[in-house]
């Protein structure tokens, strides 16, 4: 492990720190670039704090000993790219319906298929928030530093444990694979689980307005029957449409409400601004210099950077919209999240989407041109 | 003895089951929980993990202990993550041939690879159950199912030499007619520290009826099976009996037994109608003069072919038992080292 104070590392090392600092003993993954750091990382680190990694025979099985191990009571790990996330998307719903705390990291790169393996994208983001089946509301956080590499990975572990929900740590292969600065906490302020005190417990249901249960542990005595079928609060499976109701209703809900507390953003000369760049994890870096070149030309422009993708910062789009004129989203794959920006605009500023495909980051020239054409 | 009521109040979450009548998860149910009664393992220290099918649902819920239902293949792949974190659960696996030979084959092959301490009870119907009796991995060549109604063109996995070479060190294989042994199988499989591996062939009357080729009304399909389970399989190291041998006939065999009957004439010999798992309806005939009878009946107009006692039998038994070095303790043994101890 890394001693507190500064270090240059890889995002990826920063990711395999911050899981274990926020308390990640059991790591389950595949190899797969580029996001083989992190498993090399805690296969070195893990056993040193009394941890286990293990290497799967595929991302299916990885993100299955993810959950097995969180209802063992682990706090639990996969990393993997596209390719991968793409395989785990079944089990993957299995945790929300399940409401099995876990961490996913997806370093994303460039697809569809096996695309460039080692070449960086952002087209995974619809599928961080749609790819499993069936109705559910994910959390998945967007980091565009070393710093945030290790500073979102221990808010996903929160996350996780705060919500009983499954947490996607949407890197991607420039940020995984920037060495930079990282200054590990002296202490990183960790969130434990909550579990049952008495001998009795519901599981799948609660009285409480934060909607999320306690959750009981494997071996504890509660004889949980913990399953991905419609079930009753108690577990015990029940396809009747009132308790399938109930727990979809429930498990999207206990999000929604607590999206204030979950959606982060990130602003950066707005205050003043008539023009707004919307952007997230590495394209959020061009985008940054672009706003301070065109700040240096005069330019009113801003930089909103998205730390949560989803659930989208939609409040946070929403009054932008009203105070600027022209909303640039600038994200790694065909235009995607710009939708969500539009969306939330609601035709009160224009929205206009820059999008680069083919593994490339976009240039802070590009950007600075893009944010010209706006002016006009 | 333990009595029924006794298991069934300690054990089982709530019955009656939804299992088709004269289903084998009931007896499988019924081995597993007095095995782990006779171990006497308290159940709050036993997971059963299991995947998704009819075979799935044996404990979950009927077992009343920590029950993980997973989805579609991959219990061992849930059930190795929960325990390597909880190494003190006594884990065991319930899967279909299916769910645990189909679809979730590769996981099968790495935990018996890994060596994990666990126990797999694979109930091996043949078909896949839950969606209506389609083709499995496990269905006979040429046996026709919902989704081969020409016959199977694929090969059946020999599950048993599959998860042998693979590297289990506990492989077993039984069958729902051999209730005691099973029983007796899985407590060894639980004892055995490392990958114990326990196929259970069993009774699906529900969708096994073409496969097998027996015509009969649904009520009697348990039994018929049951009794084709105990006539066409064989216990290992077991001498085998040689007394008696088949008759495949080239008419109905319920046609064919009258001329074998009349054939036999005076001789020290009984004929009779068995169901076998490789060859459908048969004559089977006992004598102690198993030779002469044979002679006689092989130049008979409606034999097809003369079988002898194993011919197309399944083997069963303990084809496995060793030792090497199983997986948590490795994982243990690595921690060790990592933190220099
Ligand atoms: C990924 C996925 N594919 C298909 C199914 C549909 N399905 C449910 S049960 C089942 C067959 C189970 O067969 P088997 O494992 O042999 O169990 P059995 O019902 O025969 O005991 C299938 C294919 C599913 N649930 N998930
Ligand atoms: S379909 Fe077959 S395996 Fe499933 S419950 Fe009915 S008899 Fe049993
Ligand atoms: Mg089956």
């Amino acid at each position: 492990m890394l001693s507190p104070g500064r270090h240059l590392v890889l995002g990826n090392v920063a990711c395999g720190e911050g899981a274990i600092r926020a308390g990640c003993r059991f790591f389950a993954g595949y190899p797969i670039t580029p996001a083989n750091e992190i498993s090399q990382y805690m296969a070195s680190e893990l056993p040193k704090v009394g941890g286990f990694f293990l290497q799967m025979e595929d991302e299916i099985a990885s993100i299955a000993a993810v959950i097995g191990a969180s209802w063992a009571g682990a706090k639990a790990m996969t990393a993997t790219s596209g390719p991968g996330f793409s395989l785990m998307q079944e089990n993957i719903g299995y945790a929300y319906m399940t409401e099995t705390p876990c961490v996913i990291v997806d370093v994303q790169r460039s697809g569809p298929s096996t695309g460039q393996p080692t070449m960086p994208s952002q087209q995974d983001v619809y599928q961080a928030r749609y790819g499993a089946h069936g109705d559910y509301e994910a959390i998945a956080l967007s980091p565009w530093s070393v710093q945030e590499m290790f500073d979102l990975t221990v808010r996903a572990f929160n996350l996780a444990e705060r919500f009983r929900v499954p947490v996607l740590l949407m890197a991607d292969g420039a940020i995984a694979h920037i060495k930079e600065r990282l200054i590990v906490p002296e202490k990183v302020e960790v969130l434990e689980r909550r579990r049952p005190e008495g001998p009795e417990c519901t599981p799948f249901g609660t009285e409480d307005p934060s909607g999320v249960p306690e959750m009981p542990l494997l071996g504890e005595g509660y004889r949980l029957l913990i399953t991905g079928s419609s079930h009753r609060p108690t577990g015990r499976r029940d396809d009747s449409p009132r308790y399938m109701r109930m727990k979809v209703e429930r498990i999207n809900e206990k999000i929604r409400r607590a999206r204030r507390e979950i959606t982060d953003i990130a602003a950066h000369h707005l205050e003043d601004a008539d023009l707004a760049v919307v952007s997230y994890g590495a394209s959020a870096r061009p985008s940054y210099s672009a706003v301070k070149r065109a700040r240096s030309m005069g330019i009113r422009v801003g930089l909103l950077r998205l730390r949560t993708l989803w659930p989208f910062p939609e409040e946070e789009v929403s009054a932008i919209s009203e105070e600027v004129r022209a909303i640039l989203v600038v994200e790694m794959n065909i235009g995607k999240m710009v939708r969500e920006v539009e969306r939330a605009a609601r035709g009160r500023a224009q929205v206009v989407s820059l999008p680069k495909v083919g593994g490339v980051l976009h240039t802070s020239d590009e950007i600075l041109e893009a944010i010209r054409r706006l002016r006009q | 003895m333990r009595t029924l009521r006794y298991l069934r109040e300690r054990y089982v979450r709530e019955l009656p089951t939804l299992f088709c009548p004269g289903c084998g998860n009931g007896i499988i149910l019924n081995s597993f929980i007095r095995a782990i009664d006779q171990l006497g393992i308290p159940q709050d220290r036993l997971l059963c993990v299991s995947g998704i099918g009819c075979s799935a649902w044996i404990p979950s819920p009927y077992f009343k202990g920590d029950t993980l239902h997973t989805t579609h293949g991959r219990a061992l792949a849930f059930a190795t993550g929960a325990k390597v974190y909880r190494q003190d659960l006594v884990t065991v696996i319930f899967t279909g041939d299916g769910d645990g030979a189909g679809i979730g084959g590769n996981h099968l092959i790495h935990a018996a690879r890994r060596n994990i301490d666990m126990t797999t009870i694979l109930v091996n119907n043949m078909n896949y159950g839950m969606t209506g009796g389609q083709l499995a991995p496990t269905t006979p060549y040429g046996g026709p199912t919902d989704t081969s109604p020409y016959g199977n063109p694929e090969h059946p996995f020999d599950l048993v030499e599959l998860v042998s070479a693979a590297g289990a060190s506990y492989v077993a294989r039984w069958t729902t007619y051999h209730a005691v042994e099973l029983t007796r199988s899985i407590m060894e499989g639980i004892q055995h520290k490392g990958f114990s591996f326990i196929e259970v062939l069993s009774q699906c009357p529900t969708n096994q009826r073409h496969i097998f080729r027996i015509r009969a009304p649904i009520e009697e399909l348990p039994t018929r099976i049951l009794e084709m389970f105990a006539e066409s399989t064989y216990i290992r190291g077991r001498p085998a009996r040689t007394d008696y041998f088949y008759i495949l006939p080239n008419i109905p065999a319920e046609e064919a037994i009258k001329e074998v009957n009349e054939a036999l004439g005076g001789l020290e010999a009984r004929a009779r109608l068995v169901d076998h798992i490789s060859y459908g309806r048969l004559i089977r005939v006992d004598s102690e003069e198993v030779d002469r009878a044979r002679g006689i009946l092989e130049g008979l107009k409606v034999t097809e072919r003369v079988l002898g006692p194993l011919e197309g039998k399944v083997e069963l038994g303990v084809f496995v038992k060793r030792e090497r070095p199983e997986f948590t303790e490795s994982l243990m043994n690595i921690i060790k080292r990592a933190q220099g101890c």
